[in-house]
């Protein structure tokens, strides 16, 4: 499916390779994101959360377990491992040990058709951005397996409520990521990458070549934020009223997983809208001149390099914002969903096609 | 990937929809078969991507999944002894059930054995599926494309009206 000889080469060649009838390439490609989410949660999403946090709020963080508390993570897993794996007596069983999984899966899904880098992607679907848009779905009915099965007021509540949430802001959500299509004539991930590709850096991409792309990238990054259930539209979880949200009564591993799935999530948005409107891999530095500075930052591994930075840099936004503003309220959240984002997704998208046509 | 290996994942999904359809049928417990639900949606959109057809999976996950599950779920939860209600799951009519379902396995088998192979269809996509159906719908589909959205609007429009405040008897409808 690829349209350059040299776009998904290692993907491709890993795909390739079996062992008699099993893809053990296809597992393997499967498995490099989930390595990869567990790395990053690991990594940057506790630790590097708990250190902005902290220096944020003029506090340290963690600094007693290694140098600076490196290893602070290590010892929360640790614990995370040896806590007994406590499931109410009352709980619904099934439901409670499966909606973990069905939450991690939801998340890990779209990862499928994310491109890691110009020569690695899981899958490059010609219908990858609404594959990435539509398999979110599967998160919310895994967020409804758990605060069902979990037999809880707080946690039933908190299910509702992040489920409504996550519905209503699909719309302005995909309204916004369906402007970056048109603008790139394609859904194929790759492809609205490629299309973003050029010598001169940053200045190719759709947020700097558009004068309107600029409120669709908005509009999807506060979508995002609600989706994945990070404040200002944290009210699943809200701390103050809600004790946990939907995963009050988890512990030991199912906790952990649960944090998997978000933090998979949160990578997720902010590599679709790093790829939607950054540019994706591509490299931000220009060519100036004689000295090439895009050419020699581009290539399958400064691609990954690139793509994960972007991602990285939306998260630390989504930290940042997470320690500034205050959390909405219910009425609040869904004013700002049908009565702004809506219409002005709208306006965007005529905006947008009046763009696209005239240009 | 081979033809064992697309044949292995190809049954391994036709399993799971078929099974979890049954659930869905034989669970006494609501909750449960909405649930399952899930992977029988799941597992038909996987179906239609062993033909060919990506576009129309995506689709299937995003209304069945994202749209009638979601709602489904909702209406469930939160009606009210959900729990306690008593599920009739019991056989009936033996002797109709089993002579339709004699008949639609033998209508079927035969439809299957005359035809022969699936039939494909006159003209062969190639490239994206996407352009294909955006071009068909704004040309030759446009007027049942139009009308759907008016039903649709209208149909939102309704749920608006009558989720709406009232405002002059003060409570809500």
């Amino acid at each position: 499916m690829s349209s350059s000889p040299s776009l998904n080469t290692w993907s491709d060649a890993l795909s390739g390779f079996s062992i008699g009838w099993f893809p053990l390439g296809l597992v393997i490609v499967a498995a490099i994101p989930l390595v990869f989410i567990a790395l990053y949660a690991l990594t940057y999403g506790v630790y590097g959360e708990r250190k902005i946090s902290a220096f944020m709020q003029d506090r340290l963080g963690p600094m007693e377990v290694g140098f600076w508390g490196i290893l602070q993570t290590l010892a929360d897993i640790l614990k995370l491992l040896q806590k007994e794996d406590i499931v109410p007596t009352v709980a619904d069983k099934f439901l409670f040990v499966i909606g973990p999984g069905i939450l991690f899966v939801g998340s890990f899904l779209a990862f499928a058709v994310l491109p890691f880098g110009p020569a690695f992607i899981g899958a490059d679907l010609n219908v990858g951005l609404f594959y990435a848009v539509g398999i979110v779905a599967i998160e919310a009915v895994g967020i409804l397996a758990v605060g069902w099965g979990s037999n809880n007021k707080w946690a039933l509540y908190g299910a509702v409520r992040s489920v409504a949430q996550i519905v209503s802001y699909e719309i302005p959500a995909s309204i916004a990521l369906l402007c970056a299509a048109m603008l790139a004539g394609t859904l194929s991930m790759q492809q609205i990458t490629m299309m973003q590709a050029g010598p001169g850096g940053f200045m190719h991409w759709f947020l700097f070549t558009n004068p309107i792309a600029w409120l669709p990238f908005l509009i999807y990054f506060i979508s995002s934020l609600a989706e994945t259930n990070r404040a200002p539209f944290d009210i699943p979880e809200a701390e103050s009223e809600l004790v946990a949200g939907y995963f009050t009564e988890y512990s030991g591993m199912k906790f952990a997983v649960i944090f998997l799935a978000e933090y998979g999530s949160m990578f997720m948005v902010s590599a679709i809208i790093s790829i939607a409107f950054l540019g994706g891999w591509t490299s931000p530095l220009p060519n100036i001149g004689g000295l090439e500075l895009n050419t020699m930052t581009s290539g399958p591994v400064w691609g990954a390099f690139w793509i994960i930075m972007k991602g990285f840099f939306f998260i630390f936004v989504q930290m940042w914002l997470r320690w500034t503003l205050p959390r909405l309220r219910v009425d609040q959240l869904m004013y700002l969903c049908w009565k702004v984002l809506t219409p002005f997704s709208l306006v965007s998208f005529v905006l947008t096609a009046i763009w696209v046509i005239n240009h | 990937m081979n033809q064992l290996t697309i044949a292995i994942i190809f049954y391994i999904f036709a399993a799971v929809t078929v099974l979890s359809a049954a659930f869905v049928v034989f669970s006494k417990n609501v909750i449960y078969s909405a649930f399952s639900l899930l992977f029988t949606f799941f597992g038909v959109a996987a179906l239609y991507v062993f033909l060919s057809a990506d576009f129309i999976a995506v689709t299937q996950v995003v209304v069945y999944v994202g749209g009638i599950l979601v709602l489904l779920l909702f209406g469930v939860m939160f009606t009210n002894t959900i729990m306690s209600t008593e599920l009739k799951a019991d056989v009936l009519n033996v002797v109709p059930g089993i002579l339709l379902t004699l008949l639609l396995i033998v209508g079927m088998l035969f439809t299957f054995y005359t035809t022969g192979n699936w039939m494909p269809g006159p003209v062969q996509l190639n490239g994206s599926v996407v352009e294909s159906i955006g071009l068909e719908t704004m040309s030759r589909y446009m007027l049942p494309f139009e009308m759907v959205s008016i039903v649709l609007l209208v149909a939102l429009l309704g749920a608006a009206y009558l989720a709406r405040y009232d405002k002059a008897n003060k409570k809500e409808h």
